[in-house]
Order: C-alpha cells, then structure tokens, then sequence
C-alpha cells in the first residue's frame, strides 16, 4: 500500500466537508445501483440496509445484497438462511409504493452457478470436484469480493429483464484491505490468465516450446517441494477450467463496466478514527483513478457533540477537585464523562477537517453514535433518518 | 499476577475488524517484555500498523528491535518487530530448505512465486504462518538469528482466523505426500499445543462479542488452543449502578448536582445541568448494555482482561499503559 501514489490539492487547508444530501441520492431515479465500501467495523452492513430500508419507504423498489449481517439483524430482515435468493423483509412500510427484499451472499454457491452457467455437466462435475477449485472457491483472497460483484451483476440482469428492483444497495466484504474488492476482478483473471497456468496447460504448444527446459526445472523444483499429485491436480483443474476461462473474463469485464456506469454511486463508509479514515482515503483516490462514480461519505459512530460547551480541560479539573473531597462523586464521575467527550469529539473533528483538506470535494455526511445496537427496522429507520439530516 | 499461559511461546491475537487488535497486540508484546524477556512482534497483512504504532520507520523484511525496556535486575527486555512479506518469506523458505540454483530463479522468472503467494490457495497463508513457526522454533538452519522468549502475531480478524491458522491442514490435503505435508504436519502440531494461545479482542457491543463467542466455538472445534478475551475500550466506571439508574429514567438530583458543581468552582447554568443529566443518560443507555454483553463474555469461561477506552487515542504512552493493564490482568 505504500506503494501507492497520493492525489490531492497538494495546497489547501483544512475546511469543512460539502454535504452529503442522502434523500436526494437515494430518490433520483437513475441511480441503480448504490455500493457501500470500506474498511471492516465501520457499520457498512447496518448503513447498508439503512439506506436500503430508507429508500423503499421512499418508493423505491430496492434489494440489498448483504455480506455478513449481525444475526439479529439477518433475522429481521428475514435473511437468516444463506440461500442465495432476494426475500421480501417483512414490515416495510410500502404505502409510498415501494418494496424492500434482502438476500445474504452465499459466496461458494455463487461461484458454483458460474461454472454450471459456463462449462458443459461433465466438465463442471471436474471442476467442482478439484481439490484447487474447491480451495479456489472458499478461500483465496478476493473471491469473496468478486462474487459480491458477480451476484450484483446477476441481480441487476434480471431486474431489468423483469422490473423487479429498480435500486441495488451492495455491502461489500470486510476486506483486509479496502482496495482488495477493486482489484479482486483484476486479480481473479489475471489469475486465469496468467503465464504459469497457461504453460501448466499446454506446456509443448507455440512459443512456449522455447521455454520447455526452463518449465522442466520449474515442475521439476514444485514436484520436490510440494509432491508430484498437487501438480497433477493443478494440471487437471487448469485444463478443466480452460473452457471457461473466456466467460470469466467477459464477466469481470462487464461487472468492472457496470460499476463504472453512471448509474452506480459508491458511498465510502467509514468511523473517524485514523485507520478508518486512512482506508478511507485510499478508497476516494483509487474510486476517481478509476473513474468510478464518488457519490460521497458516510462518517458513522461519531462521538455526539454535548450540549453544555463548558471546556474539557476545566471540567477536568472541577472533577479532580470534587473527587478530592469525596470519591464517588456524581458530578466528578459526570464531569469526567463531559470531558471525555469533549476530547474525542475534538480529536474527531481534526481528523475529519484534515481529511477534508486533502478531498475538498467529497460530499460528506457524519451519523452520530446510538447508544444501542441496531438489530431491527425501527433502528435501521433511525440511522436512515440520521443519514439524511446529518 | 502471574500468567495465565506460562507455556505459550506464540501468542497469537485476533479480534473483529475495528476493535483495536493491533493495538492489543502490540500492548501484549510490550507486556511480556516487561518482564526481561525478547519477544518479536508480527504482523502480515502489509499495513505497517506496528511502525505507526511505535512511530518508527516502515518495517522491512527483517526482524528490527523497536522497543527496549529499562534496565532491570533481570535483564532489560525487548521488542522485536518484523512485517511479514508472502513473497520474501517463500524465498527465504526456498533458500533455508532446498538448493534449488538455476530452479530457483526459474520459479521466480515463470511467475511462480507471484502465482504461489497471491493466487494459489491457501499457499500465502502458509508462507506467513510458516515464518511465525520458524521465529517460535529457531534452529541452527537460521543462523544468527535472535531466539525468542515469545512471539505475538497481529493475526488476521476472527473471522478467518482459523481458516489462517488451520489452512496448513487444507494445504497438507492438497499435497499428500512430500516435504510440505511434513511441514505442515509440525506446524499443526505446534499450533494445536499448550505452547499457543489464541487471544480474541473484543468491545462490548452485541456483534463482536457474537462474532468472539462464534470464533472460540470454532477454534475449540479444530483443536485450537483457546487464551483469553480482551476486551478493549470500556467506558469509565466511575458512576454509581443507583445514579446511572436514575439517569436512565431523568430522574437525577438535579440540585444536589448543582451544589456540588458549586463547590468545585464552576457555575451550574441550566444549559450545563441539562447537558451533564442527558449525556449521563446516554451513558446509563451504553453502559446497561456493555453490561449484558460482559455477562456474555463472562460465560465463555476464558480469562478475560479489560483495557479502558482512550479518549484521546492511542500513542506511545498509551500502549505502555495498556501493556501494564494486560499484565496486571494476568495476561503476561
């Protein structure tokens, strides 16, 4: 990551942030598609179905795609078996002519359809049987991100073919890091594509008959090191997937396409801590690089302001004198939380004005803290209602 | 205290994205230093929180010491830290292990390393787990190298922990035969053994304390060896269970509060006794619920440790004053 070149102003100074208008977004009737991203633990999942709920009861007909819901709130959004199918949620508020269903992504199962859809049956039962695809399939890195992409592509299919949804709301997996899920498409053909697996397939065939002495060694070194079957079982699952290497590709194509399209606005989620908001950073300049359409930013769990702007640092000291005289108490132990909240609001508004002052333009909305966790409608509605107001 | 663990060599620390395991790790590390001994600090997953952490250079592929304790009677203490690279780390295991010559830059030149440490499965995993296995058992194969009292690795979050640690067994499936089975074999046997312990960091919210409760049933079932809990960033406790039960309801003593206020010199306007009753209910609101999730907590029958929250971030100092918190909880 460090690799990595930064764009901004290059001068400029810290300011505040545009706003972030929600409804506005979530209303307009050529956005389709909405994708959530950012680092893991900022409330993408909960501000997901948030705005997904939002806009149904705004009239939108909408599904979201969720990744890894809490269980109570998978519950109620009626999503709790990983089925790969949209079902209605059940209490959405439809008098303004909107609908609200849910799935959870089954990551393997879709995986799975796309080597049915692709290969022919016999050639399909050899992939799935390999020991590589199975592997392939659970746990390489960025699968997950990829089949997010292939199911929003699928879904957004047929809800043109049909009418079914006219808005997708996408969470996208806890990635290890944010910019896994931009580049899972690109990895996951240049995988398929790659030098290596070409020659594994046909190792005596055109130009690379040049190179069959160089390969001898290479086979001959990954034989001594991992065995000769896992090279056979390379080999079987390479020439198996040859046939849908192609199909592949395209897809990964048309999903990068359709991300791109004017459509689809990506809201970066994030908390204001400086992890969150380093990932963050990375996300904004890497969503314009590749000209992915920036609707704006979601700053959740900010510490609220108080009400009472009596400074931290003398109510710190009105508490170390209070509790000199008495230890338990209750204005020491209240204005003690006073001042605690006072420095992380601070701390949280330097963070957010330096961000800003290197992304002037990123439209920005910041969701205060719930005391509670969110686990139902009623609180999806209240951070939906927060999303909007600010 | 003494420690929970007096056998673990290779502490190894997950949490649910968001709740601050890097900083429990480098807290733990720390903590076991303090007693006098070395301990090398990992982390894999190329983010270089440790050199921010520390505020120190970015961290190459080497073990470089970033922290060194006063001088004790026992011995000062260290810490050690090293990123680990899949790439550098499949070369270096190709260079301890086989002389492989002209094969070797073969592998390199077909694409075979960037094929092994990013596409095929499970094969990255390994090489970064391998690495963490070769810093716990040093052998004469690594010359040079400084031996560890302990080793902690920043590990990747709960949810694909076991599959991190446990995808050995994955690849040990895949190549039935040869050296790499027999590797993995020893890995397994060391990560299955009392010289582990696997340490979950939560906070006291519902859905990473779910997620810990669902990690330690599936480490259990694959064998592993289960440590403690720590759970990060608790709120002060210095409000009384009566009066954040009145707060609850709006029902402070406002006057009480008030003459109290007074006395310590500051003036109780209307806006400020509202200000403080509201955000005490807010934290009545909070607290409640922190409580029912340390019930949960408590009933997974691990040690558990408490780090308070940092409401000015976490610095230097700070991951010195976690690291006593940690040792003084029994987990170092």
């Amino acid at each position: 990551m460090s690799r990595r070149e930064r764009v901004g102003p290059l001068a400029s100074r810290p300011g505040v942030a545009p706003e972030l208008d929600v409804d506005a977004l979530l209303d307009d009737p050529t956005t389709g598609i909405v994708v959530c991203c950012g680092s893991g633990g900022v409330g993408k999942t909960t501000t997901s179905a948030a705005l997904a709920l939002r806009a149904a009861e705004r009239g939108r007909k909408v599904v979201v795609l969720t990744i890894d819901p809490a269980r109570r709130l998978a519950q109620s959004l009626g999503i709790e078996q990983l089925d790969n199918t949209p079902r209605p949620v059940v209490g959405v508020d439809g008098t303004a002519g909107g609908s609200l269903d849910a799935m959870m992504l089954d990551m393997k199962r879709t995986f799975d359809d796309v080597v049915l859809s692709q290969a022919s049956p016999e050639r399909a039962r050899a992939i799935l049987d390999n020991p590589f695809y199975v592997a392939l399939s659970s746990s390489f890195a960025g699968t997950q991100e990829y089949m997010a992409m292939e199911k929003l592509g699928q879904i957004r299919a047929r809800a043109q073919a049909e009418g079914t949804y006219d808005l997708i709301v996408v969470d996208t997996p806890p990635s290890r890091s944010a910019l896994d899920f931009l580049d899972a498409p690109e990895r996951l053909s240049s995988f398929l594509d790659g030098r290596f697996l070409r020659l594994m397939v046909a190792p005596a065939k055109g130009p690379a008959k040049l190179m069959t002495a160089g390969l001898g060694l290479v086979t001959g070194a990954l034989t001594k090191i991992l065995g000769a079957q896992i090279l056979t079982d390379l080999q079987t699952f390479v020439a198996a997937l040859d046939t849908v290497f192609g199909g592949f590709r395209a897809r990964a194509q048309q999903t990068y396409a359709l991300l791109q399209a004017d459509g689809t606005a990506f809201l970066v989620v994030a908390a204001p801590e400086p992890d969150a908001l380093r990932e963050a950073e990375y996300f904004v300049e890497r969503l314009d690089g590749d000209g992915m359409p920036l609707a704006g930013m979601v700053v959740n769990r900010a510490t609220p302001e108080p009400r009472s702007k009596l400074p931290a640092d003398e109510a710190t000291a009105a508490a170390a004198r209070l509790r000199a005289r008495r230890k338990d108490s209750l204005a020491a132990g209240l204005l003690r939380l006073h001042a605690d909240r006072w420095a992380a609001v601070q701390r949280e508004q330097l963070l957010s004005s330096r961000f800003t002052a290197a992304h002037p333009d990123v439209a920005t909305v910041t969701v205060a803290a719930l005391p509670g966790d969110v686990h139902d409608l009623k609180g999806l509605r209240r951070v939906g209602t927060l999303l909007a107001r600010g | 205290m003494t420690s929970h663990w007096p056998r673990a060599r290779l502490h190894v620390v997950t949490g649910k994205g968001g709740t601050g395991k890097s900083t429990v790790a480098a807290a733990l590390a720390l903590a076991l230093a303090s007693h006098g001994k070395q301990v090398l600090l990992c982390e894999v997953e190329g983010r270089q929180g440790i050199a921010r952490m520390f505020d120190v250079d970015p961290l190459p592929y080497a073990e470089r010491r970033i922290a060194t304790g006063l001088r004790d009677p026992q011995g000062a203490g260290s810490v050690h830290a090293l990123s680990i690279d899949p790439e550098a780390a499949l070369l270096e295991y190709l260079a301890m292990y086989y002389r492989l010559g002209r094969a070797g830059r073969a592998l390199e030149k077909f694409g075979v390393v960037e094929f092994a440490t990013t596409i095929a499965p499970g094969v990255r995993d390994v090489l970064l787990t391998g690495k963490v296995y070769e810093a716990v058992q040093r052998n004469s194969r690594n010359r040079g190298a400084v031996e560890y009292d302990a080793v902690v690795l920043d590990a990747p979050p709960t949810g694909r922990i076991a599959q991190f640690l446990g995808v050995s067994d994955e690849v040990a499936g895949l190549a039935k035969v040869g050296p790499v089975k027999k590797q993995a074999d020893q890995m397994m046997s060391l990560f299955r053994s009392p010289r582990t312990a696997v340490h979950l960091v939560t906070v006291l919210e519902e859905m990473p304390v779910q997620e810990t409760a669902d990690g330690i049933a599936e480490l259990r079932r694959h064998g592993m060896p289960v440590g403690g809990v720590v759970v990060n960033q608790v709120r002060p406790r210095d409000v009384s269970d009566d009066d954040l039960a009145l707060a609850l309801r709006g029902r402070l003593d406002k006057d009480a509060l008030g003459r109290e206020l007074e006395l310590a010199g500051v003036k109780p306007t209307k806006v400020l006794l509202d200000g403080l009753a509201s955000e005490a209910r807010d934290h009545a609101e909070r607290r409640a619920l922190e409580d029912a999730q340390r019930e949960v907590v408590g009933a997974l029958d691990v040690p558990v440790a408490e780090l308070g929250r940092l409401p000015g971030g976490v610095d230097l100092g700070a991951l010195y004053e976690l690291a006593a918190d940690l040792r003084g909880q029994g987990f170092a």
